[in-house]
C-alpha cells in the first residue's frame, strides 16, 4: 500500500487524480499552494499540508486553440473556490462558447492514450 | 553594490549580423561572431580590447564560452544570463556595473539564432513542464493569448486593436530595408489570417527569423574619443515575475511596472519625455500590455492608445521604429535587435524612418511568457 506521504509532490498530485481528487497545499500562513512542491513559498519551511479540493471553479481566462490539422479545444487558467490557480481543459461541444467569467465542476480523464487521469473541467450546472 | 551611475557608460559600437534566413549550415556563433565583429569596426575598437563578454541564445547552453572560442579571447567578465528575449538587457545593466567597478573597460553583449534555419522547434525547445505541458498549449503563443483574452474581458480591448499594432509594424518596417517583410499589411487580413490560439492570429504573432547582434560599451570617457557619437545609457531596470503563464499574478499586469520604474528614475526622466520608443512585440498584446505598465497610458487603455494608427510612422508616438519583431526580424530572443535600433535612433542613422531630433530613446525587453521584463533608457550627447 503507498503512503502518498512519501512521494514527490507531483507523484501524489497524481495519485490523488487517480482517485478522483483535485489535491492541492496549504502554506503554513494559510495561502492556497498550486502546483504542488517541496517547499513553503510563505514560510520557506519543508513540506506543506494536503488538502483536496471540492472541484468548483471560476474561468480566469481561457484561448482556443487551433492546433494545425486537429480540431481546436479550450484551454483555460481557472481559479478554484479555494483560492488556487491552475491550467487545465475545458471539455465542451463548443469551445469558443465558454465565457472568462463561467462557472466550471472539474473531472478527471487522461489527456492522451496511456497517460494517467489528469483535471480538466466542464461547465457547471446552474447555481454550483 | 550600489547602482551604476547614470550616463557613466556608454554604446560605442552596434551591429547586426545577417538577418533573415542565412546560408545552411550556418551556426548561432557564425551569426554572433560576425555581429561582433561588425560592432567592433563600428566603434572602432579591435578583438583584442575586448575584457568582457556577454551572450546568450537558446540554442547554445554556454554561449560565453563558445563566443570565447570562437573569437580566441579570453575575457576577464563574463555572463550567459538567459531569461529569453530581455536576457540582453540584463547584460546591459551588468556590463554598466562591471565597467563602472572597473571590472572590465570594453564589455561586448552579443546573440546569435539560426531558428529560421533549423526550425523553432530544433532552435529552442521547450522544457517539459507537468502542469502544463499534458495540457497541450501552443508556446508560447497560447500564454501571451490568454493574457489578451483577460485583458480584452476586463478592459474591452478589440481584436482590430490588437491588429492596429502589427499594422504600424509593418508600416514601420516597409521604410527599414533589412526587414524581412516587405508588402503591406491591413487590419482585415491580419483578422483574417489562420487562428493560432484566440484571439490571436499569424499575424499577431512575431516572426520566426534568423539573425543576431552585438554591442559595445565603454566608459563614458572613453568614448567620447572613439569612432562613433556615443549614446549614453541612462538607466535601466529589470524584473523577474514568473516562468509559466499558470503562475502568473494578474495575467494583465506585467512585471515592466517594477523594471520601468526603475529605469526611469535612474534616469531621472518618464515615457512623456521619450523620442523613440521600442517595446518587445513578440505578440501584438505586448507592446499595449508595456505602453499601460511602462507609464504611457493607464492600465486598460492600452487598446485606444494604439487605435487609429498612433503608434505608425506619423503617429503621435514613434513605437518600434524598425518593424519590430512582428514585421522586421525575430530571431527568438529579440531584445537586443531593440536595443540597436534605438542607438541607431539617438544616432541619427535611421534615414527615412527616423525620428527627427531624436534625445531619448527606451528600449524594453521581455522574455519567456511576460515572464522577465527589463528596461533601458539611453540618450545622445547632450542628454547625459
Amino acid at each position: 500500500m503507498t503512503d502518498p506521504a512519501t512521494l514527490s509532490p507531483r507523484s501524489r498530485f497524481l495519485w490523488h487524480a487517480a482517485r478522483g481528487e483535485l489535491a492541492f497545499q496549504r502554506s503554513g500562513s494559510g495561502r492556497a499552494v498550486f502546483h504542488p512542491r517541496a517547499v513553503d513559498p510563505d514560510t520557506g519551511a519543508e513540506g506543506m499540508e494536503w488538502e483536496v479540493s471540492a472541484g468548483l471553479g471560476r474561468i480566469h481566462s481561457l484561448t482556443v486553440v487551433h492546433p494545425q490539422g486537429e480540431p481546436p479545444f479550450a484551454l483555460a487558467l481557472v481559479d478554484l473556490d479555494e483560492g488556487f490557480r491552475m491550467m487545465s481543459r475545458i471539455d465542451c461541444d463548443d469551445p469558443a462558447s465558454v465565457p472568462i467569467g463561467a462557472r466550471v465542476r472539474a473531472g478527471f480523464r487522461p489527456l492522451a492514450a496511456g497517460e494517467p487521469p489528469l483535471p480538466v473541467f466542464a461547465p457547471a450546472e446552474a447555481g454550483a | 553594490m550600489s547602482t551604476p551611475g547614470r550616463g557613466s557608460v556608454a554604446v560605442a559600437g552596434v551591429a547586426e549580423s545577417d538577418l533573415g534566413r542565412v546560408p545552411d549550415e550556418t551556426t548561432p556563433v557564425d551569426l554572433m561572431g560576425q555581429a561582433v565583429s561588425r560592432a567592433l569596426a563600428d566603434a572602432g575598437l579591435a578583438l583584442r580590447d575586448i575584457d568582457g563578454l556577454f551572450a546568450a541564445s537558446s540554442q547554445l547552453r554556454m554561449a560565453p564560452l563558445a563566443l570565447a572560442e570562437y573569437l580566441r579571447i579570453r575575457p576577464r567578465v563574463f555572463d550567459g544570463t538567459n531569461i529569453g528575449g530581455s536576457s540582453f538587457l540584463s547584460h546591459l545593466a551588468h556590463a554598466h556595473a562591471a565597467i563602472e567597478a572597473g571590472l572590465c573597460t570594453v564589455a561586448v553583449i552579443a546573440y546569435g539564432s539560426t531558428q529560421r534555419s533549423v526550425s523553432r522547434a530544433a532552435a529552442a525547445p521547450r522544457e517539459p513542464n507537468p502542469w502544463e505541458t499534458p495540457y497541450r498549449p501552443i508556446l508560447p503563443t497560447s500564454a501571451y493569448a490568454l493574457a489578451a483574452a483577460r485583458h480584452m474581458h476586463l478592459y474591452g480591448t478589440t481584436r482590430e486593436q490588437l491588429a492596429e499594432v502589427a499594422v504600424a509594424a509593418r508600416s514601420w518596417a516597409l521604410l527599414n530595408p533589412k526587414a524581412w517583410e516587405k508588402a503591406p499589411l491591413t487590419v482585415d487580413e491580419v483578422l483574417a489570417a489562420r487562428m493560432v490560439s484566440t484571439p490571436l492570429t499569424v499575424r499577431d504573432c512575431c516572426l520566426v527569423t534568423d539573425g543576431g547582434g552585438a554591442m559595445v560599451l565603454v566608459a563614458a570617457d572613453r568614448a567620447r574619443d572613439l569612432a562613433r557619437p556615443p549614446v549614453y545609457v541612462l538607466g535601466h531596470g529589470q524584473a523577474l515575475a514568473h516562468q509559466s503563464i499558470s503562475a502568473m499574478e494578474e495575467l494583465t499586469v506585467t512585471a515592466a511596472v517594477r523594471s520601468g520604474a526603475d529605469a526611469f528614475a535612474m534616469a531621472g526622466t518618464g515615457p512623456a519625455e521619450m523620442d523613440v520608443t521600442i517595446l518587445y512585440d513578440a505578440f501584438t498584446i505586448t507592446p499595449i500590455l508595456f505602453l499601460e505598465d511602462l507609464g504611457y497610458c493607464a492600465k486598460g487603455e492600452g487598446g485606444p492608445f494604439v487605435a487609429g494608427g498612433a503608434i505608425a510612422p506619423g503617429g503621435r508616438l514613434a513605437v518600434n521604429t524598425n518593424g519590430g519583431g512582428l514585421s522586421y526580424c525575430h530571431p527568438g530572443m529579440y531584445g537586443l535587435l531593440g536595443m540597436i535600433e534605438a542607438v541607431r535612433q539617438l544616432r541619427g542613422e535611421c534615414g527615412a524612418r527616423q525620428v527627427h531630433g531624436a534625445r531619448l530613446a527606451l528600449a524594453h525587453g521581455n522574455g519567456g511568457v511576460l515572464s522577465s521584463q527589463c528596461t533601458a533608457v539611453f540618450g545622445s550627447a547632450d542628454t547625459a
